[in-house]
């Protein structure tokens, strides 16, 4: 079932390397800013503070692991802020009409609405063929609509809420948050299948050659629908989350989180136009830029940088994303012995 | 996005008419942005039927003042999609040119320096972009991600979460008067002086049909001479720069220079920019299609507004026209396959939906 598709075109070793290089960047960006924060405040380290950071940073994940899916296939899902806002509320709504539904179901109603959500996306990207860029913003439109004619103004308050439902948000286990714990598991089964199963791989060679990949007998529509189906769902699940940790619900939350979770996917080194990148990277990038929050914060930075200091991120993280693309061109020339142009990686 | 369009099957160059033959007048009716101009004025004399208060001047005035900040936008935005690129930093732009306007206003600057240097530094921040895409060779749907959060974030570095609103009144009043004696902003007079400007650019001289010839095939259009980065650079300047000056006109017309200014129209510009019929692939489009697109949610929205539907489920609205602007021409080609018409070089079929 394993088929790997990248390292065909390139020699396997120095592919390897460069991936390894993209997360390592993160990871060392991300250590530095530990390590300064902490030499600032030691506090920085308590569990305490680490358990903050990961609580905020893991409902951006599952968004961040859901994006990948769909832009290592060469597309784009904008409507995922929507999608959240949408189940995060119809959660809401479903404990204030049956005060009694047992948790797991809500997550599954909530995971099934984000689904469905997604199978919109990718029916129409898939089906009537078009431009991912369009229909997601389309549907960002439509799905945030919707949520507003339904919410028409009303909160739900963690008062409508079931005790046990808000744990969730807060419950840790052995130290960890519990919310922190469902991001890695959905970022490990997503991570795994990415890499090592034969429909996960087929999506990064969707992502470097669509035309190549349907030649290659690839059903590139099905693969593509699956992948928005994924990135619905797990916008759904960050929904359900979302409602747990916060309490309060409107039709307002999630707006422009579209942005962020995309400039989480883009720091952590998947590159926008597919083909390359792992859900590790994603992750590590939306850790990245939770931990950026609270570190700022420590340092007593004035707040209002943050969002400076994050673009300045996304534009240093693709531009070394360019530079390793560029260099393993060139490892490629000097060991093939012969030019080869337009790589596919990195672009 | 340059890099998409190696696979971009050349179309017609222009408009996503299916057909052929019946004659230039059917053609120009098949058009996507002829269908827009249509649906426009269906939606104007609708809603002047249906709609109390529509057909007053001073709704008219209102609808058009609000039209200007996304249309001003909508116009570089049109030239640079053709290239197959995109910009998302306009509205943060925006919003920094307004808090430096604010900030330097505080510092007692006059207006009429203040103004041309929030312009100035709208171009620099568009170089800055041009910079990166052509220059570094970086797609420009991340670069301009990563700017529209630098640029709004160095907004609020400006001038914080404060407000400037004493601007002196013949600045604002400026800003909102109309022609005597009509329900026409000068503003927009403006602005669809600056339309006629850019019109003409694409579609009359040969730099801009170079354009199209860019976001066809960058590689081809190199290979003939054209200068791809060049065109696209200053692309970026001109997106930055109009981005400026709608940044001033928001601080006037609303009195008011706040970091957040425009926070979100980024996504209305490009839905306005789509709707009207410009590719996201590049190559195709017209900016007549545009500004009919900009004018038909506009109005759509102020028909809406004014017949009482709440003004957040227009969202709705508007989300179901971008995707029918492009499934439908689309769903027109797929049937017309499927029904077995064979058209000697009919447009390909279209490609699957493999870019963002």
């Amino acid at each position: 079932m394993k088929r790997p598709v990248e390292g065909t075109a390139h020699p396997r070793s120095g592919a390897r390397r460069v991936w390894a290089a993209r997360e390592l960047g993160v990871l060392l960006a991300l250590a530095l800013l530990v390590a300064v924060t902490a030499a600032d405040n030691s506090r920085f380290l308590s569990a305490q503070s680490i358990r903050d950071v990961l609580l905020s940073a893991s409902i951006l994940m599952v968004l961040a692991v859901g994006q990948t899916v769909v832009v290592v296939t060469r597309n784009i899902d904008l409507s995922v802020g929507s999608v959240l806002g949408l189940t995060a509320f119809a959660t809401g709504k479903l404990f204030v009409a049956a005060p009694g539904t047992p948790i797991l179901l809500a997550v599954l109603a909530g995971v099934g609405l984000g689904a469905l959500c997604g199978l919109l996306n990718g029916a129409l990207v898939a089906a009537a063929r078009v431009p991912a860029l369009v229909i997601t913003l389309g549907t960002l439109y439509v799905l945030r609509g919707i949520d507003h004619s339904w919410a028409s103004g009303e909160q739900i308050n963690a008062a409508d809420m079931p005790r046990s439902f808000l744990d969730l948000g807060t419950a840790t286990l052995l130290g960890v948050p519990v919310l922190a714990l469902l991001a890695a598991a959905v970022l490990v089964v997503v991570a795994v299948w990415l890499s090592s199963y034969r429909s996960g791989r087929e999506l990064y060679a969707i992502g470097s050659e669509p035309a190549a990949a349907r030649l290659a007998g690839i059903a590139v529509g099905r693969r593509v629908f699956t992948a928005f189906l994924v990135s619905g769902a797990l916008a759904g699940l960050a929904g359900v989350l979302h409602a747990a940790r916060y309490g309060t619900v409107d039709a307002t939350v999630g707006t422009g989180l579209e942005l962020q979770v995309v400039a989480a996917v883009v720091v952590g080194g998947v590159a926008i136009f597919g083909g390359s990148g792992t859900a590790w990277g994603a992750a590590l990038g939306a850790l990245l830029l939770a931990t950026i929050g609270s570190s700022l914060a420590v340092l007593r930075v004035d707040p209002f940088w943050q969002q400076a200091v994050v673009g300045a991120l996304i534009l240093a993280a693709i531009g070394l994303d360019r530079l390793l693309a560029a260099r393993m061109a060139a490892r490629a020339v000097r060991s093939q012995g012969r030019a080869r142009e337009g790589t596919s990686h990195g672009a | 996005m340059a890099h998409d369009t190696l696979y971009a099957q050349p179309q017609e160059p222009q408009g996503p008419a299916p057909g052929r033959g019946g004659g230039r007048l059917a053609a120009v009716l098949r058009r996507w942005d002829t269908t827009v101009v249509l649906g426009l004025i269906a939606v104007v004399v609708g809603a002047a039927l249906l709609v109390d208060g529509f057909a007053t001047g001073r709704n008219a005035e209102f609808l058009l003042l609000d039209a200007v900040a996304i249309g001003l936008v909508a116009l570089p935005m049109t030239l640079i999609v053709v290239t197959g690129e995109i910009d998302l930093s306009v509205a943060s732009t925006l919003g920094l040119c307004s808090a430096v306007m604010g900030q330097l206003w505080l510092s007692g600057w006059p207006l009429e320096l203040i103004v041309p240097a929030a312009v100035a530094l709208g171009a620099v921040l568009g170089a800055v972009n041009g910079l990166f895409v052509t220059g570094f060779g970086l797609p420009s749907l991340a670069v301009t991600i990563g700017t529209l959060a630098a640029y709004r974030g160095l907004a609020f570095v400006v001038l914080g979460d404060q407000a400037v609103a004493d601007f002196p009144g013949e600045w604002t009043d400026a800003a909102v008067g109309t022609v005597p004696g009509g329900a026409l902003p000068w503003a927009m007079v403006g602005t669809a002086l600056l339309a006629v400007v850019f019109g003409i650019l694409l579609h009359a001289t040969p730099p801009g049909r170079e354009l199209y010839a860019i976001g066809s095939n960058a590689e081809a259009a190199r290979f003939s001479g054209i200068a791809v980065a060049r065109r696209k650079f200053w692309l970026f300047v001109a997106s930055g720069a109009v981005s400026g000056l709608a940044g001033v006109y928001w601080t006037l017309r609303y009195a008011s220079a706040r970091a957040d200014n425009g926070e979100g129209l980024e996504l209305a510009v490009v839905a306005a920019v789509l709707l009207g019929g410009v590719s996201i692939f590049g190559g195709r489009g017209t900016l007549a299609g545009v500004c009919a697109g900009v004018l038909l949610l506009g109005t759509l929205r102020n028909a809406l507004q004014l017949a009482d539907v709440p003004s957040d489920t227009l969202d709705i609205v508007t989300g179901s026209l971008l995707i029918a602007s492009v499934v439908v021409p689309n769903a027109v080609v797929l049937l017309r396959a499927r029904l077995g018409r064979p058209r000697s070089g009919s447009a390909p079929p279209p490609r699957p939906g493999n870019a963002p």
